[in-house]
């Protein structure tokens, strides 16, 4: 029995090595070979002897848990905030700029997986182009600033209905596919988004981007310095946490999570699944017009190049690591796809490959991500069929 | 030039369709959008290459051009066949039972790995396919059909035949077709899902091979990056001729290829990947089932 197994782990890593073999020549895969081997057969060893003793740690941690369920009741929690937000305002005070920089990079990120958390963890949509209407937002900024000379102000709401309404308008037809289909089609549309952006020089000046955009103002002051542009968007932070709270506990919200774990039982309590999808897809897109907005004001300076399928999977990346439909899930997800790669420059080459290869392991270890979403509606199937 | 753009988008179609191919092939089973079959497609590519330096590093290319290149396309769809079943196995096998977005995400996330991995180790600048055949051809009605051209079509043709042959005659494709009708069922009468899978990701995987060696061979240039955009046309080319249905990828991919290169030609050529996505947009909503598609009823 146990001479099979071992049998088996030498294929496994001979497997490994031989695929690796025409990429990388002969010595690194023989190395491949004997670290995979190595690896194998020590995580066996790993698992044959300590299996009693992980055992242990869970139950360790879950009376940890239950520990901090008791702190967390005893209301404590309201105090907690108060010293998180105190914390993140005082931050400017001490940081440097390059903390802040990521820092304000940060927050764009969290309104942006704020946003499509509501489409794919709420309502239960696939949505692989959300990167689109990010880009929807910084281009409809950008042009209203640079062709019409609208401050950031009076072009913010403008951008921003547009990036609801075409998040409407695409989501009308494409509401009526199942699920993958529906995220072919949410790619295509992102893609097409990228490709009129980069061929249609007359008005976006093609790949070379939009340059001098105006940043925002406040009480006729331009925000100019690193340290407001971080209290502009905290503020748009918490008003995305916020605003996307309270829709998620009302009424829509319900009807959102009713739809994704069972559509046709939604549709016998008397629920409209179309058009609250609808509202989901809208509602949606507007938080990435927001944050698209932001980011143009931010840089100055927007290009094809900032909104390709990459982006759309990094945010869908931070979704699903934070945990599907949890809000403070999201935030940690995308504070934490931000600021790991930041701290991990040195091996920034590596980066993708760890973010390709950390998916699948996501995926096959935890799928619901770091946060369960609160124990009213786990469990179920998490897009629709 | 319309015969011209005729014979290009056949050229360019015969390669859609060897994709597609694997794209139904693997929908109809597992009813899952393999991400990661464009990357294999861009892996055929780079080992073509690979192994063609290797034989002319060993001289076979002075000594016989043609058993040269028949060996590093069989090298290249062994080892594509090889990736293709180590990323079922180690990738979507865990998620069988996994609601659908896991294995999509985890698709994804091989794609992404895959593209890298490569970059890192082969570069990211254009890799040149060596150049064998002159730019010489065939005249057909006034239109110059170069002999690259003429094989990618001779040779999609062939194997697409190969590929009916083995679904509708042996034993395997018997298993194969039992297995996308009803898993269940098929498990019960004793077919081996997992190795019927394992199977079709091997197929596939060997016609995405041959699809990547010809066009690195057509162009002459590959890029890391080639896979994702090849990947969503040859999905596109699949969804045209009906997901899960073989011969419709044979001529979604064919369709595909003409309506590109036609509109390249006729339209715009800087819109060129956009039209794919048009169409598929069109046709997912106009007629989701494809054209050889059965039309799919929601189970309750």
């Amino acid at each position: 029995m146990k001479k099979k197994f071992n049998f088996k782990i030498l294929l496994i890593a001979f497997w490994t090595g031989l695929l690796f073999l025409p990429f990388k020549g002969i010595e690194a895969a023989a190395i491949l070979f004997a670290v995979v081997l190595a690896s194998l057969f020590f995580i066996k060893l790993i698992s044959q002897h300590t299996k009693t003793s992980i055992e242990k740690i869970q139950t360790k941690i879950l009376l940890l848990n239950k520990k901090l369920q008791f702190i967390k009741s005893k209301k404590n929690i309201f105090s907690g905030k108060i010293l998180l937000i105190i914390f993140i305002l005082s931050v400017p005070f001490f940081a440097k700029d390059y903390f802040l920089d990521v820092a304000v990079l940060t927050g764009i990120y969290i309104i942006l997986a704020q946003g499509l958390n509501v489409v794919v963890g709420f309502a239960g949509l696939l949505n692989l182009g959300f990167v689109a209407f990010y880009a929807i937002g910084a281009y409809s900024y950008a042009l209203l600033n640079s062709i019409f000379g609208l401050g950031f102000w009076s072009a913010l709401p403008i951008a921003v209905f547009i990036t609801t309404i075409s998040g409407f308008i695409l989501a009308i037809p494409a509401l009526r596919l199942r699920g993958d289909y529906l995220a072919i089609v949410t790619l295509g549309f992102g893609e097409i988004v990228r490709l009129v952006l980069n061929n249609w020089d007359s008005v976006t000046k093609g790949p070379n981007g939009i340059g001098d955009i105006a940043g925002p103002y406040i009480f006729g002051m331009t925000i100019n310095k690193l340290s407001h542009y971080y209290y502009l968007i905290f503020i748009f932070v918490l008003l995305s946490v916020f605003i996307i709270k309270r829709v998620y506990t009302s009424r829509i919200g319900r009807a959102w999570v009713a739809i994704r774990e069972d559509e046709i039982a939604s549709i016998s309590l008397g629920i409209n699944p179309t058009s609250y999808k609808l509202y989901a897809f809208a509602f949606g897109s507007f938080w990435a017009g927001i944050a698209g907005v932001l980011f143009s004001a931010k840089m100055r300076f927007v290009s094809p190049e900032s909104f390709t399928f990459m982006e759309s999977v990094l945010i869908l990346s931070m979704v699903i690591l934070g945990g599907l439909g949890s809000l403070r899930g999201v935030i940690l997800g995308a504070a934490i796809l931000v600021i790991l790669p930041e701290m991990l420059r040195e091996v920034q080459l590596y980066r993708m490959l760890a973010l390709g290869s950390g998916l699948v392991l996501l995926m096959i270890f935890r799928p619901q991500g770091i946060f369960r979403p609160s124990s009213s509606h786990h469990g179920g199937k998490i897009v629709s069929t | 030039m319309l015969t011209q753009q005729l014979i290009n988008g056949l050229t360019l179609g015969g390669v859609y369709a060897l994709i597609a191919l694997g794209y139904t092939m693997v929908y109809g089973i597992l009813e899952l959008i393999n991400f990661a079959h464009g990357e294999i497609y861009m892996l055929g590519a780079y080992l073509g290459i690979i192994f063609l330096a290797f034989f002319t590093a060993l001289g076979l290319i002075a000594y016989n051009l043609p058993l040269a290149l028949v060996l590093s396309l069989i090298l290249s769809i062994v080892f594509c066949s090889g990736y293709g079943y180590a990323i079922e196995k180690i990738a979507y096998r865990p998620l069988r039972q996994a609601p659908r977005l896991s294995p999509l995400i985890s698709a994804i996330g091989v794609s992404i790995f895959l593209q890298n991995y490569v970059m890192l180790t082969q570069g990211a600048t254009d890799k040149v396919f060596p150049h064998f055949f002159e730019k010489t051809g065939i005249d057909i009605l006034n239109t110059k059909v170069t002999y690259t051209q003429l094989l990618i079509i001779v040779i999609s043709a062939v194997l697409m035949f190969l590929l009916h042959l083995l679904i509708k005659k042996t034993r395997i494709g018997k298993a194969m077709r039992a297995v996308s009708q009803d898993k269940t069922m098929a498990s019960l009468v004793g077919i081996n899902l997992d190795t019927v899978i394992s199977i079709t990701f091997i197929i596939g995987s060997g016609l995405a091979a041959v699809a990547g060696f010809m066009v690195a061979m057509y162009y002459g240039l590959v890029n890391y990056s080639i896979g994702y955009i090849a990947g969503i046309k040859a999905f596109t080319a699949a969804v045209l001729g009906g997901i899960g249905s073989i011969p419709g990828a044979m001529l979604g991919g064919i369709i595909l290829g003409l309506v590109e290169s036609l509109s390249a030609g006729y339209i715009s050529s800087e819109y060129k990947d956009a039209y794919a996505f048009i169409l598929l947009i069109i046709i997912l909503l106009i007629k989701p089932s494809g054209l050889f598609g059965a039309s799919h009823e929601e189970k309750v």
